[in-house]
């Protein structure tokens, strides 16, 4: 695999702030890189440090084999920037903003196409100001592609969106890999980089506490799956012990938890079937990130 | 090169969305110069030496629309810009830095053109403006008075925290400037010691560096000195004083 972002040690303080504290990590080719943590984390600055729009104070950073800071117009000829608390002006066209930022490339992909893909061919000629929040975000993808990039940063890309509009934007972050490219993505929702990510870091008050792709965070937690459901008191409990991978199992009046490993929630279900059981309640609930970040630093990752 | 043309054609394009800067630079000083010349005329009078009402308050609107768009439209566009995260995005391309205030700054030359253009077309047609003797250096001054005051636009907009407080300290300086300095009425209609005061008012120096070319074809030394190192020292400050976030 290659490596196209390479991140070394970097430090960068804001007076007594440390926003960012000896941060390591590098991103391969293709892969989908989620950097996620909780406002003030340090996530924007570890970013605009990588992209060049801030020089840290100590550390090395290189991106395609380039110096971000010495060598800015050819990095910036080859990257895609959505960044968080940027816009366009209020009044300007869809279709002005990408026919202006593609004067600023050397090479580009012809705008009306872009605009038709994201979903915006119909709002052309709407001013910046008149258009919803998810389709300002998916014109910002737009200006970050405008230049074909070979990697695109996309910082807090669904903040502020409301939950059909997040689950579209993923879409759209997906295909952007599809096409080859590798996506560098900042965010402060776990469920977006389990949806999304190949690997994520985790990072907290300026340092990173975990690196790994989802699955292995959380799986590493070794977190049991748990189980809720109703049952008529008739019902004994004790019979869902000796399913495989059950640990545990607690019945109190009518309300039953089990506990244990593995495909859980099939075995249990089947069980339940045999005995003419069947709760409408029946969850099942798995560790997630949230699980993780909170495993590690024992704070909820929203507090 | 393409991009600062793009970027300039795109920032005028902007300015006519704009619906009130546009009115104070193009159409206010229009409409004081029809309202005044609908009282005076434009007669010549012997007091002015042959020229009349009309053309002698032409270099006041002339230095209202540098002013104006100097104290108020540049810092507010720029601050605005800035709050928004705008110059940000900018900044996050290939395009150099300094295209972006280039284009600002040719922008709003062309919209100090256009209101002056506005003017010369609006006294001509109805009041049968004078032509000035000394067209060829009005226009260089001009020029000079506009990049003097621009250039303070600039250190405002890095000076002011937000867009807001652009506007409120640019008005607060702009507005009385404009009736002292002459801009809006004419100097020698207001009391001895008013003038006194306007001649301590940079706005007062451009006004009367363009209206000594204008009716006199007489280089004013002392205000073009006031309008140098105005330049000058906006230059210098804005380096300091400009922030892209
Ligand atoms: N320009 C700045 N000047 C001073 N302090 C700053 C600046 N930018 C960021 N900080 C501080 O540095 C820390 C890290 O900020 P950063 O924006 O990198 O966090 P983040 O993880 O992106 O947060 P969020 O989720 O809110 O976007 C914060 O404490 C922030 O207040
Ligand atoms: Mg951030």
């Amino acid at each position: 695999m290659q490596k196209v972002i390479d991140v070394q040690n970097i430090r960068k303080e804001y007076g007594k702030t440390i926003a960012v504290d000896d941060i390591s990590f590098s991103v391969q080719k293709g892969e989908i890189f989620g950097i996620v943590g909780p406002n003030g984390a340090g996530k924007t600055t570890t970013v605009e440090s990588i992209i060049g729009l801030r020089k840290p104070d100590e550390g090395h950073v290189a991106v395609l084999g380039l110096n971000p800071q010495s060598d800015s117009k050819t990095l910036g000829n080859r990257i895609g920037i959505q960044l968080q608390h940027a816009s366009i002006p209020s009044r300007m066209k869809v279709w002005e903003a990408l026919d202006l930022y593609a004067s600023f490339y050397e090479r580009t992909v012809p705008w009306e196409p872009l605009l038709e893909n994201w979903g915006l061919g119909d709002k052309r000629n709407a001013q910046f100001d008149d258009l919803s929040g998810g389709q300002k975000q998916r014109l910002f993808i737009a200006l970050a592609l405008i230049n074909d990039p070979e990697i695109v940063f996309l910082d807090e890309l669904t903040t502020g969106l409301d939950p059909a509009a997040r689950h579209a934007t993923w879409d759209l972050v997906s295909d952007i890999r599809e096409q080859g490219k590798t996506v560098v993505l900042i965010t402060h929702y776990m469920d977006e980089i389990e949806a999304l990510a190949n690997r994520v870091a985790i990072i907290d008050q300026g340092k990173v506490i975990a690196l790994d792709t989802p699955a292995n965070l959380i799986a590493n937690l070794n977190a049991e799956t748990q189980i809720n459901f109703t049952a008529p008191r008739s019902f004994n409990a004790e019979e869902l012990a000796s399913v495989a991978g059950v640990s545990a199992v607690n019945q109190e009046g009518n309300h039953i938890r089990v506990t244990g490993n593995g495909p859980l929630l099939a075995k249990v279900a089947v069980t339940l079937a045999e005995h003419d059981i069947s709760p409408e309640d029946l969850q099942s609930h798995r560790a997630s990130l949230e699980d993780v970040f909170l495993a590690m630093t024992g704070r909820n990752i929203r507090e | 090169m393409k991009a600062l043309l793009k970027l300039t054609k795109m920032e005028l394009q902007l300015q006519f969305r704009e619906p009130i800067a546009l009115f104070f630079t193009l159409a206010f000083p229009v409409m004081l110069m029809i309202l005044f010349g609908s009282i005076y005329g434009n007669e010549a009078e012997a007091f002015l030496d042959g020229y009349g009402q009309v053309d002698l308050s032409v270099p006041g609107y002339i230095g209202m629309i540098i002013g104006t768009i100097g104290l108020l439209n540049i810092p507010v566009t720029l601050a605005n810009y800035r709050d928004q995260g705008i110059l940000r995005r900018l900044r996050a391309t290939p395009l150099q830095s300094g295209s972006v205030l280039w284009a600002q700054v040719i922008t709003q030359v062309v919209m100090s053109a256009a209101g002056i253009a506005l003017l010369y077309i609006a006294g001509v047609s109805f009041y049968n403006l004078r032509i000035p003797t000394g067209i060829g250096s009005i226009i260089p001054a001009i020029l000079l008075s506009a990049f003097s005051f621009f250039s303070v636009g600039f250190v405002l907009a890095g000076v002011m925290p937000t867009a807001r407080a652009a506007q409120a300290v640019g008005m607060a300086i702009l507005y009385p400037m404009l009736f002292l300095s002459g801009a809006a009425m004419p100097r020698f209609i207001m009391p001895e010691i008013v003038q006194k005061i306007g001649l301590a008012l940079p706005l007062t120096h451009v006004v009367i560096f363009v209206e000594d070319l204008w009716l006199k074809s007489s280089l004013n030394m002392v205000s073009l000195f006031v309008v140098i190192g105005m330049l000058v020292a906006g230059l210098i400050l804005s380096r300091f004083t400009f922030r892209w976030e």
